[in-house]
């Protein structure tokens, strides 16, 4: 090295150092500081053990632990495949950071691409910028009150999360049977409304990311309306609290029927548009088939579900499958796809609207008179004139808000389907007023598990289609 | 009622197994043979302040549980499992070989309770930093708070 710097002019002086430093700091990781030796790759964005680890490290052995227990094949069987990719010199590959601020990862995701040229050897998802510690929170607020923290997690199917937060407690309060129908009625209502919603706006993303930028205008346009119609209904575009233990907050409102057909009406032909944007066009297809493939063995055994699972042609739906509320009453279908690649997912996306409007007119047509929440008076506060007449309605409106009520001792797991997949709510009760523990299964958080399976041996460009098509919602995944 | 050499209760229409931590993997690969093929769901509970929860008899209530949910997509079922963690060896299996979908799962409940799992390929905090301290869902984690300071107000 010194004799290098002797040879070298004033002005090289300085890019001598650096190298120095680099080929010091390399130095010092070939005596085995793995932490040193990805300083020298991210510097800045160090974060210690979120990182993949060296290739050295994670060759042969380690990827075919990978392939081998998703595929459910022992190591040997598993090398006998083939497809797992020559290992190339290790300063072949770079390494890259997708996100967390980067307009296609929908949110604060992260993505560690290890990228051979254009190809993406391995991926791995980081997560967590977006967490507030909710479940935490929702050990210190009453079961009136959670529907309020719950309703923010995945925010883009509230409805949905109010739901089964709601069923978990009814379930252990024991009062599922008694709910009145109108109020169950509604709740079926809401939650296909709320994934038509959360569709129509995968539409826009998932166009906006492709490159359809036109898209993205007509699929938020859209689900305004539908936000509109929850704005007369709950009062708040999102976040509504709405679905709560016992039944709903309140009765439709005047109109609502007109508001819903009006939306029925509108759909139709912008669903068409899209059909004649995208699905027959042969850029969008291009760009879509083939592209994230995951296989039905690896969906089931990554706990992938929804429209993803759906996609890899395994019908399972909970609606259908394990139903609850009214289900079982409607008729529609379980739109499955034969793929598994990110066209099947937009395509199973835009067929599941169709079925949920014909899920909502079915439902139009159900929709029973009569109470909208259970008149368990342990439940549900006096309705507001009962407060002006009667002291003891008003005692028990102030106690139901800041003390709520009481859920007896156990422990219970309910699960409905999401727009994403299956939202589950977990919720132990040590008999007091909150929950004792709650925990939200959410479908982003274990969907996002299938991102380095749908990408390795991707290009890169593609790697925004897949998370797309993936359609994480980071508020459910970080919680 | 014993299911598999395990006792099973089954509440709310709920049927929920209680291996131990040594029949936890055995069992676990017994239901995946009986169908129950996917594990849709893990967390962990800490009942430090709730040990007297009811259980069967012949369970041995600790401090952490552990919490599955299987799914049989064939049987159309559920199945809980809930294994008893002690807090002097919180310790337990992973089921990563068995579902790698628990992957994600393992590493929250180790980040939020401290529970570590045998034979995770990579047992690391994903929601919390890498340097914090502490694992926030357990009942003796301080919940942190941020005085509130109103204007004008009189100390």
């Amino acid at each position: 090295m010194s004799t290098t710097e002797e040879e070298l002019t004033a002005d090289d002086v300085v890019f001598t150092d650096d190298v120095a430093a680099t080929s010091e700091t390399v130095e010092s990781a070939e005596s085995g500081d793995d932490d040193r030796r990805y300083a020298v790759f991210v510097p800045n964005t160090y974060e210690g053990e979120q990182l993949l680890k060296p290739r050295s490290e994670t060759t042969a052995r380690e990827l075919m632990r990978e392939v081998g227990s998703v595929l459910r094949m022992s190591e040997a069987e598993a090398a006998m495949l083939g497809d797992l990719p020559e290992d190339p010199e290790e300063d072949q590959t770079m390494i890259i950071n997708m996100g967390p601020q980067h307009p296609s990862t929908h949110g604060v995701l992260r993505l560690m691409l290890e990228l051979q040229g254009e190809e993406v050897l391995r991926c791995k998802p980081i997560i967590g910028y977006l967490h507030t510690g909710m479940e935490k929170t929702a050990e210190s607020l009453t079961y009136l009150q959670g529907g309020t923290n719950v309703t923010r997690m995945d925010y883009l199917s509230p409805f949905n999360n109010e739901l089964v937060f709601s069923m978990a407690t009814e379930a252990l309060l024991g009062i599922t049977d008694e709910i009145p129908e109108r109020a169950t009625w509604i709740r079926m209502l809401l939650s296909e409304m709320n994934r038509i919603a959360s569709h129509l706006l995968f539409m826009a993303t998932n166009g906006m990311d492709l490159g359809a930028v036109s898209m993205m205008i007509y699929g938020w346009r859209e689900r305004e309306e539908v936000l509109r119609f929850f704005q007369e209904v709950t009062g708040l575009r999102m976040n509504h609290n709405f679905i709560r233990p016992g039944g709903v907050a309140a009765d439709l409102p005047p109109g609502w029927r007109d508001g819903v057909l009006q939306l029925m009406d509108m759909l139709p032909p912008r669903l068409d548009e899209y059909d004649t944007l995208m699905t027959g066009q042969p850029i969008w297809r291009e760009r879509l088939q083939g592209v994230g493939v995951i296989t039905p063995k690896e969906a089931l055994a990554l706990g992938a579900t929804g429209p993803i699972l759906r996609s890899t042609g395994v019908p399972w739906d909970l609606r259908h499958d394990l139903p609850y509320l009214e289900y079982e009453q409607l008729e529609f279908d379980t739109v499955v796809g034969s793929y598994g690649d990110a066209f099947d997912r937009y395509a199973i996306r835009l067929a599941e609207i169709r079925e949920s409007m014909s899920l909502v007119h079915q439902i139009l047509d159900h929709m029973p008179s009569g109470d909208y929440r259970i008149q368990d008076k342990k439940v549900t506060p006096p309705p507001r004139a009962r407060i002006d007449e009667s002291m003891e309605a008003l005692i028990h409106h102030f106690k139901i808000f800041t003390e709520g009520f009481k859920v007896p001792e156990g422990e219970v797991y309910v699960g409905i389907e999401g727009p994403r997949g299956e939202t589950g709510c977990y919720i132990a009760s040590d008999g007091g007023p909150t929950p004792y523990r709650m925990h939200m299964r959410d479908p982003s958080f274990t969907n996002i598990q299938c991102l380095p399976h749908m990408m390795r041996g991707g290009l890169v460009a593609d790697a925004v289609a897949v998370i797309s098509s993936v359609d994480p919602v980071l508020g459910g995944v970080d919680r | 009622m014993t299911v598999l050499d395990v006792p099973m209760t089954e509440l709310r229409g709920q049927q929920v197994l209680y291996p131990t931590r040594e029949q936890y993997l055995d069992v676990a690969k017994a239901l995946a043979d009986d169908g129950f093929t996917i594990a849709v769901d893990l967390c962990g509970v800490d009942y430090l302040q709730h040990m007297e929860r009811p259980l069967p008899d012949e369970v041995v209530a600790e401090r952490f549980e552990v919490v599955v949910n299987l799914i049989d997509i064939g049987g159309r079922r559920r199945m809980r499992l809930r294994v008893q963690v002690p807090e002097s060896e919180p310790t337990v299996a992973s089921l990563f070989d068995l579902h790698p979908g628990t992957e994600a799962h393992e590493r929250e409940t180790f980040d939020m309770f401290g529970i570590e799992f045998d034979g995770h390929p990579d047992l690391t905090r994903i929601l919390m930093p890498e340097d914090w301290v502490g694992h926030p869902l357990r009942k003796d984690y301080e919940i942190g708070r941020i005085p509130v300071q109103f204007k004008g107000a009189h100390a």
